[in-house]
């Protein structure tokens, strides 16, 4: 087999691998010992991230409280023209996001549905993945939903995907030959070199990483494990990380929203 | 499983598409009998190994090394290894720990096959040379307590 062919097989058995194939697939973590990466931060990261004055996340946010209210594209209209107060409109809209979109057949993450909603209503071209505009702009709607569970639709038209995200999750890839499931399932709390193993709950996106000196969205965390794994990382927008995406969200249902997290 | 058979066939035949073919070993029992490159590691420069950050150890593991700040706790400290292990023994470990223990979580240092979406710049290398790994079998033998 070339490695094309392999890779195009080892795709196909994917959802073979998480129940039949794996000598032990990693147990779930039970729903009460859940627990999000802002308990294992210092007291000071802690701090600023509950204290709106410090927490650097909150100028991305100011940016996208900006943008909200400012006219573009073809229908002359701002996101507010068209949705009033995010406040209201816009709470508990990122804590069911990845969502299940008709027209492609496929959930939608956040990103995805601002940029869906600003090209068909708006009528103004889509932004850029992970550029400044659209972390502000989808962390502004997700700050909406701070404090509200987490809340994944209960739509059957997203059974198949979340299934493929949790393949993903528990196949192994990459040169080091590691699982997701293997650090965040299986060896969460523990110390890698140092850092401490979370259970990758994405309630906190998009985060502002003390590291990227930068608001960061979920596919950019998703990408840095990929690559501390030695694996190929997907390209943004690929749809395995909308199908990872859901799968965490689904995963962490029920636990709180605490956008925008800081995060060493 | 298919993973396994796949390794059995590779030891058989050295995998051919293989951009740096692997050196042929021969698994006896629990362990690689035979030196790798068919001479002595050198322990010293296998502790440099060890301690290497690309070469990942120390992500999981602790041991004597008072210079690393930065050690992990997912897995047993090499203090005395080399005396808990023979020298087969941990050849066979960190050449392919899976076929000692398909759940593990340690990664095999000198396999190449039955891997799943490498990246570009790793695709076809092991993650150590013969050479490395025979010097980071010579170094953990030296650790006897
Ligand atoms: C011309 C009017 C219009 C404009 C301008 C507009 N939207 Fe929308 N948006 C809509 C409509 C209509 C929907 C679909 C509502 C529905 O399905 O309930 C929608 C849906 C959405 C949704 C999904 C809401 C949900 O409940 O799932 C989001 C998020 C969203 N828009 C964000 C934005 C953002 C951010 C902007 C500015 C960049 C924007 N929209 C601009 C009309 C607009
Ligand atoms: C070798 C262990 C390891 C593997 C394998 C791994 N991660 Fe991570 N992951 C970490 C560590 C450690 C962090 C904490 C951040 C840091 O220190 O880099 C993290 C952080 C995360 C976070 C951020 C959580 C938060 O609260 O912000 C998510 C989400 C995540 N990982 C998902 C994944 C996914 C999905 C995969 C598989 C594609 C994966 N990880 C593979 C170790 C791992
Ligand atoms: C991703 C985590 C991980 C990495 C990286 C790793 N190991 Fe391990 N190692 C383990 C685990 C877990 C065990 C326990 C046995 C098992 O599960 O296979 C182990 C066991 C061992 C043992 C036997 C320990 C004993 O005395 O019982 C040795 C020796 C060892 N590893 C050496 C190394 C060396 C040398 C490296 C770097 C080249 C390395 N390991 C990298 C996870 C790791």
């Amino acid at each position: 087999m070339t490695p094309a062919t392999r890779f195009a097989v080892a795709i196909a058995a994917l959802p073979l691998v998480a129940g039949a194939v794996l000598p032990s697939p990693a147990a779930e973590i039970p729903l009460n010992e859940r627990r999000s990466a802002y308990e294992d931060m210092s007291r000071d990261n802690k701090a600023m991230q509950d204290d709106d004055t410090s927490n650097p996340g909150i100028l991305g946010v100011l940016d996208g409280e900006m943008l909200w209210s400012t006219p573009a594209g073809a229908s002359g209209k701002s996101c507010a023209d068209c949705h009033g107060d995010a406040k209201s409109s816009m709470k508990g809209v990122a804590a069911r996001h990845p969502a299940f979109d008709p027209v492609s057949g496929r959930p939608l993450d956040l990103e995805q549905r601002i940029n869906l909603s600003r090209q068909q209503d708006q009528k103004a071209p889509p932004f850029a993945a992970e550029s400044k505009e659209l972390l502000a702009l989808t962390a502004y709607v997700a700050m909406q939903s701070r404090g509200e569970p987490v809340a994944p639709p209960d739509d059957p038209r997203l059974a198949p995907f979340i299934e493929i995200g949790r393949a993903l999750f528990n196949a192994r890839q990459g040169q080091l030959n590691l699982s997701c499931a293997q650090c965040h399932d299986d060896n969460w709390g523990k110390s890698l070199a140092g850092n401490v193993v979370p259970q990758a709950h994405p309630t906190g996106y998009p985060i502002y990483r003390l590291e990227w000196q930068s608001l960061g969205s979920l596919q950019r965390r998703l990408r840095n494990c990929m690559i501390g794994m030695r694996a190929e990382p997907y390209a943004y927008g690929a749809l395995e990380y909308v199908d990872m995406e859901l799968y965490l969200m689904w995963r962490a249902r029920g636990m709180k929203m605490e956008t925008p997290g800081v995060r060493p | 499983m298919m993973r396994l058979a796949a390794t059995t066939v590779a030891l058989l035949a050295a995998p051919a598409t293989a951009q740096e073919a692997l050196l042929p070993y021969e698994i006896v029992g629990d362990t690689i009998p035979k030196s790798l490159t068919g001479a002595p590691g050198d322990a010293e420069r296998g502790r440099a190994v060890v301690v290497k950050r690309e070469s990942t150890c120390l992500l999981c593991h602790s041991g004597p090394f008072p210079e690393q700040r930065f050690q992990g706790d997912l897995s047993p400290s090499l203090k005395g290894a080399g005396a808990r292990w023979s020298e087969g023994e941990l050849r066979l470990r960190l050449v392919d720990a899976a076929r000692l223990n398909p759940a593990t979580i340690m990664p095999s240092y000198y396999r190449i096959d039955g891997l799943t979406r490498v990246a570009q710049n790793y695709r076809g290398k092991p993650v150590l040379t013969a050479e490395q790994i025979e010097d980071v079998v010579a170094y953990l033998m030296t650790l006897k307590d």
